[in-house]
């Protein structure tokens, strides 16, 4: 009887893991076959596509197209602006949204559930509805720099990120981690005498690590993806990111190997946020489920 | 007096600096990624800049992919260049929307420039570009003779009845996957720029030339109508791809899968390389004459340039003879002179490519030239793309010609 039990654990485990493998396949595929691709020249990469062997480092493997990817580009100027804009954004983004949602929970204010509501609304609107506006409002704005007063923001690492510092996916996912918050900690701070500013600082905030990751990560992958809003204010090649970046390799014959090595050579640096804060990452999607 | 003297020195000398201050003009251009073009162009410029005091031409590149949507952004921001480079159907609509300004340069010098090179709107000259493209029925001079084929020329190129003929024998030969390669995996301008002068070889066309205001009879007339048939008929006979792979369109010829290619000039020294005895056959006569499409990128000046002149004068240094056969020579175009195309190995007289100068000075034909053809260009491929796929070819071009008529009349005209 025993026996028979534990026959059957292991069959399930046998089963369930390899349901899991076949889903992990078919989500790691896609970087296994982006990084295949960028070691083999273009002719044997498109005879490959259409069988198993595009998975593998098999025929005329070298780094040739990652050479030729940097001759084609600034490849690195563009990871760089990418990672500066990105990486100023999300600390600052960090900072004022934790702040506003702050704010809309432990502050009481008037006004502040009318407030949370319209910048709720912001979600539905697209970005591409507010793109031209936007557009013409940074070209005329001032801005106090090296130069001394200079007006429009065109050609600047602050046109890509001022605007988007604060929005409200961001102080939305905060108000509701910190709704969740116990209210007796803050209360028995208040009565201490401590100040909103110490008790964001000291008690709100380091309770507040899978947030921090969750929004950090939300954020650098939007602003890592930017495409259309760099497009348009960057005209100068030194401020360029990584997407208006990927357009280089679109010829009218595209060199796909190097599209290839260009694409893992930009993802490398998602992948390794992403490994960094993944464990508080799954903390944060695990523990709003279970409040959920 | 020595006080004196000394002003006037110093006023002499600010008033001769002044007058040789060397202004600078930006430019854009559409080339970044494309190493050899850089290269071109970057020397160009350099050697204008050395060849006077007065200008100085600094570079700013695009990727081609973003350049459009990148003009456009920079002139909502009022933040465009002296110079920029233009797709040749694309002038009309940047020129009616105030981005660019008419070229004044000397047009004795661009008398021999190949028509599609001239870029000109309500009787004025906006553009000039120094090569342009052409596409050719590109097929093997072994195929032809296996399938017992006349050879075409350009004095007596293909009816539609020995084109069909063709296509027909090289299906029955069992020895293509497809008797004619397309290009349907290329969306966009490939479109219109590859299969309108189809359509207008049949007699139909975008949009009313003569007026236009409107579509209507030239998009869904009897010609168009027999156009949409045919093209329909190309695909559900078994002759080409609705819906193509890529790579097919890349290296599908060179493999042996098609018989016959539409394709460009770009396209053709690969061609050779896979198949020497490749042969670019002209555009087949379908009723109204071989037709093909002409115009590509050209130069011309900003409306927002405080410095037209000195565009002016950048772009007419750039239009001589050896430029344009270092474009040719770096990017297989077509030099825009015969002078130049004398320069170049691979379109002088006898040349493997010459061919398609023939080509477009005979049968180029420029696309719609007006502001609405960015619109118009979009409902075409769409209009063609449904057809292609099955779809009802009156309604269809009825539906693309109600649209077009529509966005006319959105824009008042667009200024006809």
């Amino acid at each position: 009887m025993a026996m028979i039990s534990g026959d059957n654990h292991g069959l399930r485990l046998a089963v369930r893991y390899t349901v899991l493998l076949l889903i992990a396949l078919i989500f790691i595929f896609p970087l296994v076959f982006m990084v295949m691709s960028s070691l083999k020249p273009d002719q044997q990469l498109l005879v490959d596509a259409s069988s198993l062997r595009a998975f593998l480092p098999v025929g005329d493997i070298s780094l040739n197209n990652y050479l030729a990817a940097f001759e084609r580009a600034p490849v690195g100027l563009f990871v760089f602006n990418s990672v500066l804009v990105t990486g100023v954004t999300v600390a600052l983004s960090l900072l004022i949204c934790s702040a506003a949602g702050f704010a809309f929970v432990f502050i009481n204010w008037k006004g502040r559930g009318v407030i949370l509501s319209v910048l709720l609304a912001t979600l539905i609107v697209p970005f591409e509805t507010i793109a031209i506006p936007m557009l013409l409002m940074v070209s005329k704005l001032p801005w106090l720099g090296m130069d001394g007063l200079t007006w429009g923001w065109l050609n600047s690492y602050h046109v890509q990120i001022i605007p988007f510092i604060a929005d409200g996916l961001t102080i939305f996912l905060f108000v509701q981690y910190f709704k969740d918050l116990p209210g007796e900690l803050i209360e028995a701070a208040r009565v201490e005498g401590a100040s909103w500013w110490q008790i964001y600082r000291r008690i709100v905030m380091p309770l507040s690590g899978p947030i921090l990751a969750t929004a950090a990560i939300l954020k650098f992958l939007a602003m890592y993806n930017q495409y259309l809003w760099p497009l348009m204010v960057t005209q100068e090649e030194g401020y360029r990111p990584v997407m208006v970046g990927l357009q280089y390799f679109f010829q009218l014959n595209i060199a796909w190997g190097e599209v290839m090595a260009y694409l893992s050579l930009i993802t490398l640096p998602v992948l390794g946020f992403y490994l960094y804060l993944q464990k508080a990452f799954i903390a944060s999607i695990a523990s709003t489920g279970v409040k959920g | 007096m020595k006080f004196s003297k000394l002003v006037a020195s110093a006023a002499i000398l600010a008033w001769a600096s002044a007058a040789n201050a060397t202004e600078t003009l930006s430019m854009w251009y559409h080339g970044a990624g494309n190493e050899v073009e850089s290269k071109i162009i970057n020397q160009i410029i350099a050697d204008f800049n050395a060849a006077q005091t007065d200008w100085k031409v600094e570079l700013q590149s695009f990727p081609q992919a973003a350049y459009n949507d990148s003009v456009v952004a920079g002139a909502l921001a009022g933040n465009l260049p002296d110079i920029l480079d233009v797709d040749g159907p694309n002038m009309p609509n940047w020129a009616w929307a105030g981005y660019m300004q008419p070229l004044k340069i000397d047009e004795a010098k661009i008398a021999n420039f190949l028509p599609g090179t001239k870029g000109i709107w309500n009787g004025q000259l906006y553009s000039i570009g120094l090569w342009d493209a052409a596409i050719a029925l590109t097929t093997r001079q072994s195929t032809l003779d296996e399938l017992g084929l006349r050879k075409p020329t350009a004095d007596a190129p293909w009816t539609k009845d020995e084109f069909m003929a063709a296509l027909d024998a090289a299906k029955a030969s069992g020895k293509f996957e497809y008797a004619l390669d397309l290009g349907t995996a290329w969306t966009g301008e490939w479109y219109p720029y590859a299969f309108s002068p189809l359509m207008q070889s049949f007699g139909g066309d975008i949009v009313d030339r003569s007026t236009y205001k409107t579509a209507e009879g030239a998009l869904n007339g009897e010609a168009a109508q027999a156009f949409g048939a045919w093209w329909q008929g190309l695909f559900t006979g078994g002759y080409a791809q609705a819906t193509q792979d890529g790579a097919d369109r890349d290296s599908g010829f060179a493999s042996g899968k098609y018989a016959f290619s539409w394709n460009g000039n770009w396209a053709a020294l690969g061609a050779l390389e896979a198949h020497p005895d490749t042969v670019f056959l002209p555009a087949p006569d379908l009723g109204n004459g071989p037709k093909i499409g002409a115009a590509s990128w050209q130069f011309g000046v900003s409306a927002t340039s405080k410095h037209p002149e000195g565009a002016a004068a950048f772009i007419e240094f750039a239009l001589q003879d050896k430029y344009l056969a270092d474009f040719s020579n770096g990017i297989g175009l077509i030099p825009a002179t015969p002078t130049a195309a004398a320069m170049v190995d691979n379109y002088k007289e006898g040349g493997p490519l010459a061919d398609f100068v023939t080509y477009s000075s005979k049968f180029g034909m420029v696309r719609p030239v007006t502001p609405g053809y960015v619109v118009q260009a979009k409902v075409f491929e769409k209009a063609l793309a449904d057809i292609a796929q099955g779809a009802d070819v009156a309604a269809t071009l009825d539906a693309a010609v109600d649209e077009i008529n529509a966005d006319i009349e959105k824009n008042q005209g667009y200024g006809h």
